[in-house]
């Protein structure tokens, strides 16, 4: 052993400067190369979105109704749309996590390894994989078409994007949980649904919250499923379950087209509201896990 | 991993004689069915998709047929109805984005997993994941607003001017019939999708590339192999078909990106060759042109959305089909 030791100090296995090792270095700097093609365009974006977004974003902005498209950038603001956004983004959130959270609690702890489980699991892989205007599409053909309208269609439409990524981050999060905490509350006589509702769920709880804010801010920023459900309009409509209604997204695809200056200061403000949302949204998630499993 | 744990429940023979009951609690078989409801919902929306829109497009399938489909006419004043100019310009901008995303993803992927030490590849990671962070109609803003125009200016106008009557380049990106390149091109809405795209691509890659045995990765090293050699040598072979899978999934994420390509893509119905010159993509034509469409044009629109869903679905199915035989495979090996 010892003197094997002393033979690899003498034997010196790299070969320095040779064509191989320099392959190699080049390889890497290629590498290092392509994170900064990665970060080039991230940093145009957002260097452009901040400001042209700043000079316009402010309290007023926030809250004051929409004007015509002529008007300048110092009328008005995007009020009606943050109303939108936010409502519909929220009752997307009430209707899709919950129902998200149950399909990964079946999933995860009900299904075992049987087809149907690996098939629903598959497909909702897939899911994510469905654009976003398909939901839209949808929705306007079994809803919209019969009922009108409404922030309800485009919460649905948000919804439908928003149950595979839920259902795969808390099936992610639940399988995490060790097996012993669900064997301990059996051996004390519990029954599955309590052990998985009181002992698996608040386990798996911070995983599955910061899983469905980033679902969150995917949704908020959407704009397909709700262009053809909620038929963007001006006016604030502060009634969600009726009429149509607006968001920051709709309106930033309706502004961006628009010849006048003013109606274009307002759509990049609106981008950058709804950037700081998704941010935000996104720095919450990764607070709430701490030591955060990156979820896709 | 859940089956032994449902047999403990009912056979066990310690615990109270009340908990020991053959019969489980109502509680317990309401959520039970509950929980299958929402799982089964996932099945029941795919389903639904299929059958509500394709119902919906019944008009246009029987008005057009087949070949009328197919055809290359798209003029809704006079009811043509013919979608090739629009699975064109998918397939287009959807390989531009591919091609350009992959090279660039793979290597990041490969940056994080062999290169940058296990503090650093997390931040670098955040970085990526910022791209998709960034919500689609903002890209497109930014595309229509500000890239584009520049990208024309700096970029397009010496390109094509540069390059045109080369063979082959001139073809690709000389001006267009009109002597004009465009800033709202096929290329730029490629290359956003290309932007949007990267994220997905380098994290399942990383993925991929993760599964590779520390052993074989030492094998290599220990025979005197570069950090390039190791990697051609060893993680290459090993991650090829989940690399292959993260590209399919990329692809399909281009094909369906809607508002971006919209606002990018130029909206012109015409089959070119020349990349910097205006197209039109599936999901742009039904977001540029719902709002305006009643009877047999909406009818074909969202017949249009039936043949993006079908298409997405394939490349999906493939590309999780190919990513968990990869895995499967690392795991067995």
């Amino acid at each position: 052993m010892a003197t094997a030791m002393t033979d690899q100090h003498k034997v010196d296995l790299r070969e320095p400067r040779s064509w191989r090792r320099a392959k190699s270095r080049i390889a890497t700097v290629l590498m290092a190369v392509a994170f900064v093609i990665v970060i080039v365009p991230l940093g145009f974006v957002l260097y452009t979105v901040i400001a042209k977004g700043a000079s316009i974003i402010s309290g007023q902005f926030l809250t004051s109704p929409i004007p015509f498209n002529v008007a300048p950038a110092n009328v008005g603001g995007m009020g009606p749309a943050v109303l939108g956004t936010i409502l519909i983004t929220a009752l997307a959130t009430v209707l899709a996590v919950p129902i998200g959270i149950l399909a990964a609690i079946y999933i995860n702890e009900y299904g075992g390894n049987r087809f149907l489980t690996r098939l629903i699991r598959f497909m909702a892989d897939v899911m994510t994989g469905v654009p976003s205007i398909i939901m839209g599409l949808f929705i306007f053909a079994i809803w919209v078409i019969h009922f009108g309208y409404s922030g309800l269609a485009g919460a649905l439409a948000l919804g439908c994007l928003m149950l595979p990524i839920v259902i795969r981050s808390s099936e992610e999060m639940l399988r995490l949980v060790p097996d012993a905490l669900r064997e301990a509350s059996y051996a004390l006589g519990a029954s599955k649904a309590r052990v998985t509702m009181t002992v698996v769920l608040p386990a798996a709880l911070s995983g599955i919250v910061s899983g469905s804010l980033l679902a969150v801010a995917r949704a908020a920023g959407e704009t397909a499923p709700v262009l053809f459900t909620i038929f963007t309009v001006t006016a604030a409509n502060p009634n969600v379950f009726s009429g149509p209604n607006t968001t920051l997204a709709a309106q930033i695809f309706a502004n961006a087209s628009q010849p006048y200056v003013g109606a274009q200061a307002r759509g990049w403000g609106s981008a950058l509201t709804l950037v700081a949302i998704a941010f935000i949204l996104m720095i919450a998630a990764r607070l709430v896990t701490g030591r955060a499993q990156s979820v896709r | 991993m859940t089956s032994h744990l449902a047999r403990a429940d009912s056979a066990g023979t310690a615990g109270s004689a009340r908990a020991l009951t053959q019969q489980r609690p109502l509680g317990d078989r309401v959520f039970q069915a509950l929980a299958l409801a929402a799982g089964l919902l996932v099945l029941a929306i795919l389903v639904l998709i299929l059958v509500s829109t394709a119902q919906q497009s019944t008009s246009w399938f029987s008005k057009e047929g087949i070949t009328g489909i197919f055809s290359v006419t798209w003029d809704p004043a006079h009811n043509k109805f013919g979608t090739l100019t629009f699975l064109y310009g998918t397939a287009i901008t959807a390989l531009i984005a591919v091609i350009l995303a992959v090279p660039v993803s793979v290597a990041v992927a490969l940056l994080l997993t062999e290169v940058v030490p296990y503090r650093w590849a997390r931040p670098i990671v955040y970085i990526v994941d910022l791209l998709a962070v960034v919500p689609s109609v903002v890209w497109g803003l930014w595309g229509f607003l500000v890239f584009g125009p520049w990208a024309q200016r700096v970029i397009y106008a010496p390109v094509a001017s540069g390059l045109k009557g080369v063979p082959v380049l001139g073809n690709l990106f000389g001006p267009g019939s009109n002597g004009a390149v465009s800033g709202t091109s096929l290329f730029t809405a490629g290359l956003i999708l290309a932007f949007m795209i990267t994220p997905i691509v380098t994290s399942l890659s990383r993925e991929v590339i993760a599964t590779v045995p520390a052993i074989d990765r030492e094998g290599a090293y220990a025979l005197g192999a570069t950090r390039w050699e190791m990697i051609r040598g060893v993680v290459f072979p090993h991650s090829q078909g989940g690399i292959v899978g993260a590209v399919l999934l990329g692809l399909g994420r281009a094909m369906g990106e809607t508002i971006a390509a919209a606002l990018v893509i130029g909206s012109s119905t015409q089959i070119t060759s020349h990349l910097l010159t205006p197209g039109y993509s599936m999901p742009a034509v039904i977001a540029n042109q719902f709002g305006e469409a009643f009877g047999v044009f909406r009818s074909a629109l969202l017949g249009i959305g039936v043949l993006l869903f079908v298409l997405t679905i394939i490349v999906n199915v493939l590309a999780r089909g190919v990513v968990a035989r990869s895995m499967a495979r690392q795991r067995g090996a």
